[in-house]
């Protein structure tokens, strides 16, 4: 078997996959820097520390103003990107998880969820969870705007509210509504 | 070529690989990358499960145990990943590009003649023919940046000196490097 660990063992960045000699480029720099100050000190002072920077000064081929102006660009990426971050997160905050009753037949209705990958969470690895949770059918399927939403058969709004909150902290309990749709869910022919 | 990738949208087909078939493979890169002999035990071991990717656009991924190791586009050679080039450094001749090349090859950019025969690069002694796979390192970086393909052979690199030298295959940080299959 070939196990990451033959050959020579590369440690990559957790904050943007690559060696961490290449974390400048990455528009994350900063994170990445700190994470190695964190986790490996001895590469961290190897790459950023004093010694590290005069070797590079002298090593450079590029000339003192281009080395600047790539300095300078490197900068206003990272800033970008922190500010893409930042409206991301907020994005996140306010979305909402929407659970839906929907009625199927005059006595059966189905359950959906509509809004989990927002979130970052995995929607086939859930939906399969909550059905084997309920004994019942789960699956992903595509509502009439076109996006990915859990289907689970039965009627489950509460249960499942309860559930989200306990296995996904990163959803948080405001941000989850009920709605009723009396509407017929029309089945794909 | 892994500019746009998608697994999730443009896989098509896995299915494990037939001993007999693996054979040739494992003929078809010691061929191709005679520095891969004393390593070919390690990444593909007789008794592989190897499995084949089919992916849109005639691209097939192999991988072991859920890590792509190796792909092909169309016909062409079978090329390793960035990832297992990393693993093992001396598979593939290198060519080293100039600090200043490092971040147009970080987004995918093919490397033109003058990045590779300018102060801070590199070209090896012996001449490497064109259509080659070669590993691109950078200037000051332990690590490979990417692997490529000379459209040019290194003499007529160094001479010409203008133009595409290197077809960029997968560079670090492509959506092939994020992919993870699982």
């Amino acid at each position: 078997m070939a196990q990451p660990a033959s050959g020579k063992t590369v440690l990559y960045c957790d904050v943007c996959s690559l060696p961490p000699e290449y974390c400048e480029f990455s528009a994350l720099r900063k994170k990445c820097e700190q994470w190695l100050m964190e986790t490996h000190p001895r590469e961290h002072e190897r790459l950023y520390g004093d010694q590290a920077i005069a070797q590079k000064m002298a090593m450079t081929t590029l000339s003192e103003d281009k080395e600047a102006k790539e300095a300078a660009k490197m900068e206003k990426a990272e800033q970008k990107n922190e500010a893409r971050i930042a409206r991301n997160q907020e994005k996140k905050m306010s979305s909402k998880v929407l659970i839906k009753r929907i009625e199927r037949n005059k006595r059966k209705s189905v359950t959906s969820v509509y809004g989990l990958q927002v979130f970052g969470i995995d929607l086939k690895s859930t939906a399969k969870m909550l059905a084997n949770h309920f004994a019942c059918g789960g699956s992903v399927a595509k509502n009439p705007q076109g996006q990915d939403e859990i289907v689970v058969q039965g009627d489950f709004s509460h249960e499942i509210l309860e559930l989200l909150v306990a296995k996904f902290p990163a959803v948080p309990r405001e941000n989850i509504e009920f709605a009723a749709d009396e509407k017929k869910k029309k089945k794909e022919q | 070529m892994f500019k746009k990738f998608n697994l999730q949208e443009s896989i098509s087909g896995q299915n494990p690989v037939k001993a007999s078939v693996v054979r040739g493979i494992r003929s078809k890169l010691l061929e191709q990358f005679p520095a891969l002999e004393p390593h070919i035990d390690d990444i593909l071991p007789k008794k592989a499960n190897l499995v084949q990717i089919k992916c849109k656009d005639r691209i097939v991924l192999f991988a072991i145990n859920n890590e792509i190791l190796f792909f092909q586009h169309f016909d062409d050679p079978i090329t390793p990943t960035l990832c297992l080039l990393h693993r093992y450094p001396d598979i593939l001749p290198a060519v080293q590009v100039d600090r200043g090349a490092i971040k147009f090859v970080l987004s995918g950019a093919n490397i033109m003649c003058p990045g590779l025969t300018s102060p801070g690069a590199k070209l090896p002694e012996q001449s490497i023919p064109q259509e080659t796979i070669v590993a691109v390192m950078a200037e000051g970086k332990e690590n490979a940046l990417a692997i490529g393909i000379t459209k040019l052979s290194t003499d007529e690199i160094k001479s010409v000196n203008k133009g595409i030298g290197v077809d960029l295959l997968q560079y670090l940080g492509d959506p092939l490097w994020k992919t993870n299959l699982d």
